[in-house]
């Protein structure tokens, strides 16, 4: 590590590097005139961010130096968070069931673009908390499952609820079959070749303009029903206002797509966690824990591999179905790697494999900037450097801990600051 | 005939400019063993800083262009190399022995703040640049086809070939290179016998930040027009050249470099130029299924 130098001095070094790397890309904006570029000079902006590391450091350095001498325990935040978990998730669970009455149409659109990410989140968890494999492509599911839903409704005229699951099977097969020459490969070559999976995906749904309509998208998606009853604004007869004799609304719809997509997200969560209890839930774990010791022992590692990234798929596809019928019109603009890497965000940072983080990272990354409406153009720097932030501070996420999933008695929650981790 | 003999000029020059910034790749990779996701927006930052440098040299009444160009190539390689150097320090080096894919998501997060910096503080508009070296080397003609070989290609090759040099050089011939090549051997070995790794890995960033930049630099030249996304498509085809010619080797590097930009160009002249990405992806996805050694790499055998 670096040698004593007091904090005022490490503090002076730092702020100049700062200068160095602000003064040219911060301080001199350049834009485009009649003429070419044109330079625009920004010095308070840098002065501003160069006094922000000065005093960032400073105060980081003389933290640092005071906490040294009370050495705090591993993890005593997360096993007290996890003692309190049992009752914030039934109490999530509960203000998510009654949001419909408590707040209005805006928020409640709001609540159901969270709940997608949730789901999105379960989804990727499964791949990358509990697998431990790193997918930075799982858009291109999200991509399979929106189109499969629009191109097959589409062409056969079947409604959202029978398309859901051929949409959700297709992203499925399309795991596979992108999974299984892929997942012999290292943990971070996956991860590169993921990422080029969902790029190639992307630009053929741009290029393919026979079937996808290239850039300009698919419009016209037919709305969720229930039970057949349509959500539209008059109230004839096979409409839900109609059927009910109540007046029709259009937050009737939003309220129905709230229930849609929470629905589902609970199912996603369901379904990890019976998973979790089973013989492949715990190899996925065990796989992630030391993928060496797995194959020592005689499981057949790339099928293990190859059923999560499948579950996720599904998952992952049943959410883009539902982002098709949400919004009636999808376009490749949406399944950019950007998307990959908010989803991946919100599992990370939510501590991988942790359902409840999952939740409380997509409320907060997905709701706060939507909340605070003049940060939403930085929110993917906030993203970047959360991330980056994350891993420096909390390797294993807000919440690292490691509930082992079959137990003798009583079992014992660890933090996962006691777990180390093998090769593979 | 004509035509594929000035695909191929075109396709070199292309080659040399991913080759540059799949050597960061490689190095990075050979040494700590993990992709340096951000080194695409190293370079993306290296091709703004030269706009920057050449627009304020313009202001400043620099015109003759060869002064320019090789003041700007100081001016980005070395603010280039304080970003590398400041990016492993800030997020790679409080990650040594954390666990396996913490480096690389962290570099994930550093790329996507790269790119959104720049986003924010330079605008995500389109930055033209008027090309600063026009004319070239009429070849041949046939057929009513002109082969060129401009001068600004001539440059590009001539740059890259100087600064591949010079790296050769440092690599094999001065302490710092034998530190990097014992630290790529054996990283604990290498800290036993005294040599300063941290330090070691930290230049090593800053070199392959430096060559990134006078990539960036090439890519400015030679396309007229920048944004803050061009590092993710590039930083992935160089991070594919790395993978092809067998990640870890420095010529391997070159050579893979040089078939990317071969099989992109041929692509696009021969199939269709909208594909051009997905034949660059799929033969990262081949390579590495087929090949995960490379075609200069060498067989690593993992120990438990």
């Amino acid at each position: 590590m670096t040698r004593a130098k007091t904090p005022l001095v490490d503090a002076f070094l730092s702020a100049l590097i700062a200068l160095g790397l602000f003064a040219p890309m911060v301080g001199l904006v350049t834009g485009v005139g009649p003429h070419g570029i044109t330079l625009t000079a920004r010095p308070r902006a840098v002065l501003a961010l160069v006094a922000a590391v000065f005093v960032g450091r400073l105060a980081l350095r003389l933290w640092q130096a005071q906490r040294r001498l009370v050495p705090a325990a591993p993890g005593r935040f997360a096993i007290s968070f996890l003692a309190a978990a049992r009752y914030i998730g039934p109490a999530l669970l509960a203000v998510a069931l009654v949001l419909p009455a408590l707040v209005g149409r805006a928020s409640l659109d709001l609540g159901v673009l969270v709940l997608t990410y949730v789901m999105l989140g379960w989804g990727l968890n499964i791949v990358v908390g509990l697998a431990g494999l790193l997918d930075l492509g799982y858009v291109a599911f999200y991509a399979v499952g929106a189109y499969s839903y629009a191109l097959i409704a589409e062409a056969s005229g079947l409604g959202f609820w029978s398309c859901l699951p051929v949409a959700g099977l297709l992203a499925a097969l399309w795991g596979v079959t992108l999974g299984f020459p892929v997942l012999r490969l290292r943990g971070d070559y996956l991860a590169i070749v993921t990422l080029a999976f969902g790029e190639i995906i992307r630009i053929v749904l741009l290029n393919w303009v026979s079937l996808t309509n290239g850039p300009n998208g698919i419009s016209g998606i037919p709305r969720p029903t229930l039970f057949g009853l349509r959500f539209t604004a008059g109230d004839g007869p096979g409409t839900f206002a109609g059927f009910f004799h109540l007046a029709p609304s259009p937050a009737q719809r939003v309220v129905f797509l709230y229930y849609v997509i929470l629905g589902l997200a609970l199912l996603t969560n369901w379904v990890t966690i019976r998973l979790r209890r089973q013989p492949l839930g715990r190899v996925w774990e065990a796989l992630r824990e030391d993928e060496i010791a797995c194959r020592s022992l005689g499981i057949n590692v790339t099928t293990t591999k190859l059923t999560a990234f499948a579950v996720g798929a599904f998952f992952g596809g049943i959410a883009g179905a539902f982002f098709a019928t949400r919004q009636g019109f999808i376009s490749p603009e949406s399944f950019t790697f950007m998307e990959s890497a908010t989803v991946l965000a919100i599992v990370v940072l939510g501590g991988m494999g942790s359902q409840l983080g999952v939740v409380l990272a997509a409320v907060v990354m997905i709701g706060g900037p939507e909340l605070f409406r003049p940060l939403a153009d930085d929110r993917m720097l906030i993203f970047g450097l959360a991330l980056v932030v994350m891993m420096v501070l909390r390797p294993r996420g807000l919440i690292s801990v490691r509930t082992p999933s079959i137990a003798l008695g009583k079992g014992e929650i660890i933090t996962a600051d006691f777990v180390t981790e093998g090769h593979g | 005939m004509a035509y594929a003999l000035q695909q191929l000029i075109n396709g070199i020059t292309l080659g040399l400019i991913y080759g540059l910034i799949a050597v960061g790749y490689t190095m990075v990779y050979g040494i700590i063993g993990m992709i340096n996701f951000a080194h695409g927006d190293v370079f993306m930052i290296g091709a703004f800083l030269s706009l920057i440098a050449l627009s304020g040299l313009a202001s400043f009444g620099i015109t003759a262009v060869p002064l320019a160009l090789a003041l700007t190539l100081v001016f980005a390689a070395a603010i280039a190399a304080l970003y590398g150097w400041t990016i492993e320090r800030v997020a790679y080096r409080p990650l040594r022995g954390s666990f396996r894919l913490a480096p690389l998501i962290s570099a994930i997060g550093m790329s996507i703040t790269l790119q959104n910096f720049v986003q924010v503080s330079q605008g995500a508009r389109v930055k033209p640049l008027a090309p600063l070296i026009p004319g070239g080397l009429e070849l041949f003609r046939e057929a009513g086809f002109t082969v060129l070989l401009s001068w600004m290609q001539i440059a590009i090759a001539l740059t890259t070939m100087i600064c591949l040099a010079i790296f050769t050089w440092l690599v094999t011939r001065t302490p710092l290179g034998r530190a990097m090549r014992a630290c790529e051997q054996d990283l604990r070995m290498s800290a036993l016998l005294g040599i300063d790794t941290d330090r070691t890995i930290g230049l090593t960033f800053v070199i392959g930040a430096a060559l990134a930049a006078v990539a960036g630099l090439l890519f400015l030249l030679y396309y007229g027009a920048i944004d803050f996304y061009i590092g993710f498509v590039a930083g992935v085809k160089a991070f594919t050249a790395a993978v092809l010619g067998g990640i870890g080797s420095l010529p391997g590097a070159v050579l893979g470099g040089l078939l990317i930009g071969l099989i992109e160009t041929f692509w696009s002249a021969y199939f269709s130029v909208q594909y051009k990405d997905v034949a660059a992806f799929s033969i990262l996805a081949i390579t590495l299924i087929f090949l995960p050694t490379g075609l200069l790499g060498r067989v690593d055998v993992e120990k438990v």
